[in-house]
This record gives C-alpha cells, sequence and structure tokens, in this order.
C-alpha cells in the first residue's frame, strides 16, 4: 500500500514537474522586449501623480537596494533588460510620468509575466521609481564605442 | 526525513539555483493574502506547530511546502505533513496540493483569488493549516496506530479576498471542504490583518531594518456543515504573528495561537522557516533542454 501511495505522488510530482517546465519554457505571451505600450494605459489619475519622495535623498539607494532584491532577477542587474522582461533605461520609461510606473508595479501586468508589487508599501515602490528613473537612458551607456587597447 | 531533506537539498544545489530573491512574506500561518509568488520562483517551506491538548499527550505537527509560481497569475503547492504525538509515534499523515489563481489583471480595492487544494491524509493529521466543519481539540485524542487508519481524500476550495491599503493588509477566507466520500460540505474561516513595522525602505543593506519586520494578527475557525451551519461546536483561534523577511530570501516566523472556547485547543505555537529561490523555472528547464540559453 505505502508502495502504491509513493509511486502516486512520484508520479503527480514528476508530472507536474514535467507541465511546469513546459509552462516555464514556453513564456506567456510576452511582447517584444520595447513594447511599452502598458504605460499608456495608466489612468489620467495615476499618471498625473507626483513622486513624493523625489527630493527624500535617501530615495535613490534606498529604491537601488529594493531594486536589486525584487527587480533584477528579471530586467538585470544593470535595469537593461533580459530575455524575461525589458529595460527600464529605455528612453519610455525614463521619460515616463513617475505616476505610470507606480501604476504598472501597483498593477503588474500579470498576463504578460510581470507580478504586481502592490505587496511593497507605497513609499517602497515610490523609491523603486526614483531609483529607476535616476539611471538615464541605456543608449549612453551601452553604445559608447569599445575602448581601445 | 532527514534523508529526504539532504536530498532536497543536493538537488536545489546541483541546479544551481544560488540566486536569491526576497520575500515579502505575510505572518499568517492559516489565512492567504492575494499575493502570488513571483513567476519562476520556488519557495521551500518547512514549518511546525506545537499543540497543547487536555485529556491526552502534547504534539508536534510539521510539514514541507513546495511553493511555485507557475505564471504571474497561478501558484501552486505541495505540502507533505506529518506529526509527533509525544509518548505515541511519529507518523506521515499526507500531501495536500494546492493552486491559486488571479482571475482579474489589476490590483482592485479588493483582490479576489480562488484556491482550489485536493489533499490525501490520514486521519491523524495535526497540523490545523485549516479549520473547518465541527473540527473540535477531542478529534486529537484518538492515538495514532488507530487515526491512520482513517483516510480522508477532500476537495477544498477558498474564495480568498485581500486588499493593500496604505502598508496594511486585509484579508478574508471562506472555506468549503468536501470529504470525497459521502459526508457533507464544511465550512471555515480565515481573517488576517497585518503591517510592516515601517513602509520606507532603508538606505543601507541591513538585516535588522524595520522593513523586513511585518507583524500581524489572524483569527480562524469553524463553521459547521451544511446540516448545521453556525458556531454550535466549533472551534476558533486568534493569532498574532510575526515574519522576518531576510534580505538574503530566508523568512522565518513565528505565531502564537490561542483558542478562544472549550472546543479549541488552549494553546498553539507555529514557526516556521523558508527560503525563496528565484528562477528556478527556467533552471529546470535548461536542465531539460541541456543547453544554456
Amino acid at each position: 500500500m505505502r508502495i502504491v501511495a509513493v509511486a502516486g505522488i512520484s508520479t503527480l510530482l514528476l508530472t507536474s514537474l514535467c507541465f511546469l517546465c513546459a509552462a516555464q519554457s514556453k513564456p506567456e505571451k510576452t511582447g517584444p522586449p520595447s513594447d511599452f505600450s502598458e504605460l499608456e494605459k495608466a489612468p489620467a489619475k495615476y499618471r498625473a501623480k507626483t513622486n513624493p519622495l523625489s527630493k527624500d535623498k535617501d530615495s535613490i539607494p534606498a529604491g537601488k537596494i529594493l531594486f536589486e532584491e525584487h527587480c533584477a532577477e528579471c530586467h538585470g542587474e544593470t535595469a537593461s533588460g533580459t530575455k524575461k522582461a525589458p529595460s527600464l533605461r529605455a528612453q519610455e520609461v525614463q521619460t515616463a510620468p513617475p505616476g505610470s510606473l507606480f501604476w504598472i508595479l501597483s498593477n503588474g501586468i500579470v498576463r504578460k509575466g510581470m507580478p504586481v508589487w502592490s505587496k511593497l508599501p507605497e513609499p517602497q515602490r515610490w523609491q523603486l521609481i526614483s531609483f529607476i528613473q535616476s539611471l538615464g537612458p541605456a543608449e549612453a551607456v551601452e553604445n559608447k564605442p569599445p575602448a581601445k587597447p | 526525513m532527514y534523508t529526504s531533506l539532504r536530498f532536497l537539498l543536493l538537488a536545489l544545489l546541483s541546479l544551481g539555483a544560488t540566486q536569491f530573491l526576497r520575500a515579502q512574506e505575510n505572518p499568517y500561518m492559516v489565512a492567504y493574502d492575494h499575493n502570488l509568488e513571483e513567476p519562476g520562483s520556488l519557495e521551500v517551506e518547512y514549518f511546525s506547530t506545537f499543540g497543547t491538548q487536555r485529556g491526552g499527550p502534547n504534539f508536534h505537527a510539521f510539514w514541507s511546502e513546495f511553493e511555485y509560481g507557475a505564471t504571474a497569475w497561478w501558484t501552486t503547492e505541495l505540502y507533505l505533513s506529518g506529526q509527533t504525538t509525544f509518548g505515541d509515534s511519529t507518523v506521515f499523515t499526507g500531501y495536500r496540493w494546492e493552486n491559486r489563481v488571479r482571475p482579474l489583471k489589476n490590483e482592485h480595492w479588493i483582490n479576489p483569488v480562488l484556491y482550489v487544494e485536493f489533499e490525501d491524509i490520514n486521519g491523524a493529521d495535526k497540523i490545523l493549516k485549516e479549520v473547518e466543519g465541527h473540527d473540535v481539540e477531542s478529534d486529537f485524542l484518538t492515538p495514532n496506530a488507530e487515526a491512520r487508519r482513517e483516510r480522508n481524500r477532500e476537495l477544498e476550495l477558498k474564495l480568498i479576498l485581500s486588499s493593500n491599503y496604505k502598508g496594511w493588509n486585509f484579508t478574508e477566507n471562506t472555506l468549503a471542504v468536501k470529504n470525497l466520500s459521502n459526508e457533507p460540505w464544511e465550512f471555515g474561516y480565515a481573517l488576517g490583518a497585518s503591517r510592516p513595522l515601517t513602509l520606507k525602505g532603508a538606505a543601507q543593506k541591513c538585516n535588522f531594518c524595520l522593513q523586513h519586520f511585518i507583524a500581524g494578527v489572524e483569527m480562524y475557525g469553524g463553521l459547521g456543515d451544511r446540516y448545521s451551519f453556525g458556531l454550535h461546536n466549533t472551534s476558533h483561534y486568534l493569532a498574532p504573528g510575526l515574519a522576518w523577511n531576510l534580505p538574503s530570501g530566508w523568512t522565518f516566523k513565528i505565531e502564537p495561537s490561542f483558542g478562544l472556547n472549550d472546543n479549541s485547543h488552549q494553546f498553539l505555537l507555529r514557526w516556521g522557516v523558508s527560503y525563496e529561490i528565484s528562477g528556478f523555472g527556467q533552471k529546470v528547464s535548461q536542465l531539460f533542454k541541456g543547453k544554456n540559453e
């Protein structure tokens, strides 16, 4: 009886693992890395919000730590994007109203794989936005020609 | 048990799963909020419940959870549970497979999550992961050898309604359980509220910053069954708790629970530890493909 139970559980686990791997290797419908159309969907009342911590000197260093803890896994350590998630140093993000970014963070884009971050308290979400928008566009760094030896 | 844990740790290490992700876990042990696991992340958890028992020996029930974020809107989880009844024996009590699905795209004032769980457990199960129907303290008096002969295959459905407001989380879970043999639907509830000790993130990396501690309280209990719905002959608990979410990906939780009526255990002490591994799914899929992308 115990052997049957162990075999049953093992089969269930293996099946689940294969199923989940398939789900993982075939990512959900993701837009192209440069698709920032979700930013435009932010309601007007969010777009009009300003970052209440924009003048807080601790906001950017605190946001950097939060970014490393929660965002770097998908957006890359330099926020320049990975296969999983777009660059946050794109012009569209850097020049977006902070309220639009706040809306995206708070709501996620769950059908496209971006989790909801409302579990982070609001001040931490604003600190993240302070950090992200302090980075500047990636082109300035990444398109620089390599230094000659 | 220890061999299994060692095997699991070796398996995880062999996957090269060394990246961490700081969890933001609420201190609830019974109630669920609407925050799901990040896609591709695996959270490995171990929890214990020490329970006092009137008219019989105290017990220590324990369970492991493997919680995986299949997508941003679907989290799936496997539980393995067991218990030691002092002066009696230690037994494996079964497994549970749960799924939580977030049906709405955006965050709302109240956020619903649908919960479906299949349980295959025996009558010796004492983890008290939920309290349902007419569950009462005296159910736990049956000796393990006898209790484990009873097999329960149950389908458990929950509606989780949860809100985040100004750093607070408020959650309300209603529960309906159907034993797949010919038994009536049983009902239960769990309510919770929690808040980090401070809302702003610290400007320096630290383990003991207040932002990493979330304090809360939950209340849970049974609501009878289809034929005798209500509070008669049911048990209820009030449980303050604390979660410590370390930046390294570890989370520790502790929650003393106090029985609120004569049908409840007078005192339960629950604690747990978990570790979140980010990018787990991607690593496993690379392993199956046999190449790095």
